[in-house]
């Protein structure tokens, strides 16, 4: 059984650790990035954001002012079992979200779309999102935050088999153009591609593809792998840095993710995970030991399964 | 990589004489040293749509508008704590900064993003006042370093913490790049000129979605704001 103050205390440290601590995977594609940039300008910016998250460790503060949106990734394993179950599981993290924001402090930026009324502590309506999945083995629990920024870099469309992959390339690039301009996405990014699904698992894959994946992992399908490494080429490619001035970084890396979708339609959405690309991640045992980790290792084969059964059984097999 | 040695560096105070932002070139980086005070959409409903007299003199106790929400907090016993401070995209306040630059006598506007050369043009260039760009845009880190500390809040219940005026005194408080210059040119549309002369090529292979969008274009030198 999983106590309630182990969580609480967990789930305190990951808010601060995702707000203060760019990770080390993310650090290094920056770092890899300012040496290739050749842009004046462009250069200028991404050794500001260095120093920037120098400044933020040091001083133990946020790296940015805009908290973005602080969500949660739940992913529990069979046999773990939770004290008060799901529910008293959920309070601790909207309680945590609240007293980090506080604590912190981070900026109270959830309010009502309508009345933009403001608990200015990040809980409200539907806020933070709290998503579970499982897994087949084990009695732990993962904890996850992300402090997704960026009200731009987002967008959706629906394509059709007759697009193809050239179509796929145009709305990539036009994602990245439009919202690259200015640097309204705050890129360089990890972009994140859903494909298929139905609207609301392309949007929800297609986020997660950029925020729960480290940059260098690639998709287990060569031909999605293929793709990613031809984007990343790509997005670079286009000619625009940090902030949209002249320059070759915009991409620090690419995730593809697929849904199974109609047989109609091919859904895209196209996800900026921003120069703040915070997330941290814990694993809580039964036995109340915690291990800190900046790889979520959410896509498993697990979540990624094709078959009815599981462990996998091939049809072929099944019939014998 | 690219020696940053080509920006000049330039520290200045946030009520700048013209002479001093007459020698700002677009790309010039800028510390500042003064008062900054925050206001974007709620502040700007609040003066200029309802009227509502301003919380403090303008532009006597500050002549920098910075578009941002801090990461800050109030204790109980009435402290301010400032973590990271960040810009917000600036943009969508266009329709109130005619009035604001009037009312406030700012000739320094902080932000992300910037606003287009019109608006520098036509409400920029008679107030004499300019565009400063945050660098990033994520150092709010760094920038929080350069508060000194929090003067005052104001308009925090009406407002709520995010959209309040925060009075913050600052010193070597930056970077920030020069976007806007008097004459009302800016260093964003002169990048983006220079990259929209490349996308054709990018484009090569590309083909147009099938099912099209409402107001689609394919004119790539547009802009979204
Ligand atoms: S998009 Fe990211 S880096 Fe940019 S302001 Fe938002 S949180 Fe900060």
């Amino acid at each position: 059984m999983i106590g309630l103050q182990v969580i609480q205390d967990t789930a305190m440290t990951l808010m601060d650790k995702a707000a203060i601590e760019i990770p080390e995977d993310y650090l290094s594609g920056l770092k890899h990035a300012a040496q290739v940039e050749d842009g004046d300008l462009s250069s200028f910016v991404l050794q500001a954001m260095l120093e920037n998250y120098e400044a933020a460790k040091e001083d133990r503060r946020a790296m940015c002012g805009d908290t973005g949106c602080p969500r949660w990734y739940v992913k529990m394993a069979n046999e773990a079992r939770i004290e008060g179950g799901p529910v008293a599981l959920e309070t601790e993290l909207r309680r945590a979200t609240a007293n980090a924001t506080r604590s912190i402090p981070l900026r109270p930026n959830r309010v009502h779309p309508l009345w933009r009324t403001d608990h200015d502590n990040n809980v409200g309506i539907n806020a933070p999102e709290i998503e579970f999945a499982f897994e087949p083995e084990g009695d732990w629990i993962d904890l996850t935050t992300v402090h997704k920024g960026g009200l731009f870099g987002t967008d959706y469309r629906m394509l059709f088999p007759s697009d193809g992959i050239e179509g796929i390339k145009r709305f990539y690039l036009d994602s990245l153009v439009a919202f690259g301009k200015r640097g309204l996405s705050c890129q360089p990014a990890i972009i994140g591609i859903g494909l298929g699904g139905s609207k609301d698992t392309c949007m929800v894959l297609g986020k997660r593809a950029a925020c729960l994946r480290t940059v260098g992992d690639r998709n287990p399908d060569p031909r999605m792998a293929e793709l990613e490494l031809e984007f990343i080429e790509l997005g670079n490619s286009i000619g625009m840095g940090a902030m949209g001035f002249v320059g070759k970084s915009m991409v620090i890396d690419c995730h593809i993710e697929a849904g199974y979708c109609h047989t109609g339609g091919m859904q895209m959405s196209v996800h900026a995970f921003c120069l703040s690309s915070r997330r941290a991640c814990a694993r809580i045992h039964a036995d109340g030991s915690v291990e800190y980790r900046t790889d979520p290792h959410w896509f498993t084969p697990y979540q990624r399964r094709e078959t009815v059964e599981w462990p996998a059984i091939l049809p072929s097999k099944k019939s014998a | 990589m690219a020696s940053n040695t080509a920006f000049k560096k330039v520290r200045l105070k946030t009520e700048p004489a013209q002479e001093d932002l007459r020698q700002l070139a677009l790309g010039d980086v800028v510390y500042l040293d003064g008062s900054v005070y925050t206001a974007r959409e709620g502040v700007y409903r609040r003066a200029v749509e309802e009227n509502v007299p301003l919380p403090l003199d303008l532009p006597a106790e500050s002549g920098t508008n910075f578009h941002c929400s801090p990461a800050a907090s109030i204790a109980d016993n009435g402290d301010f704590n400032m973590g990271a401070v960040t810009a917000t995209a600036s943009f969508r306040f266009s329709k109130w900064i005619a009035t604001w630059l009037e009312l406030s006598g700012a000739k320094l506007i902080l932000g992300k993003g910037g606003m287009s050369s019109k608006d520098y043009r036509e409400h920029f260039v008679p107030h004499g006042a300019i565009y400063l760009t945050t660098v990033g845009y994520g150092t709010g880190a760094l920038l929080g370093r350069g508060v000194k500390r929090v003067k005052n809040v104001f308009w925090r219940e009406e407002l709520g913490l995010a959209q309040a005026m925060w009075l913050i005194e600052v010193e070597n408080f930056g970077p920030f790049i020069v976007e806007s210059d008097l004459d009302g040119n800016s260093l964003f549309e002169r990048e983006n000129a220079k990259i929209s002369a490349g996308l054709s090529k990018v484009y090569e292979g590309t083909k147009p979605a099938v099912l099209k969008r409402f107001g689609e274009t394919d004119d790539r030198s547009d802009e979204l704001i």
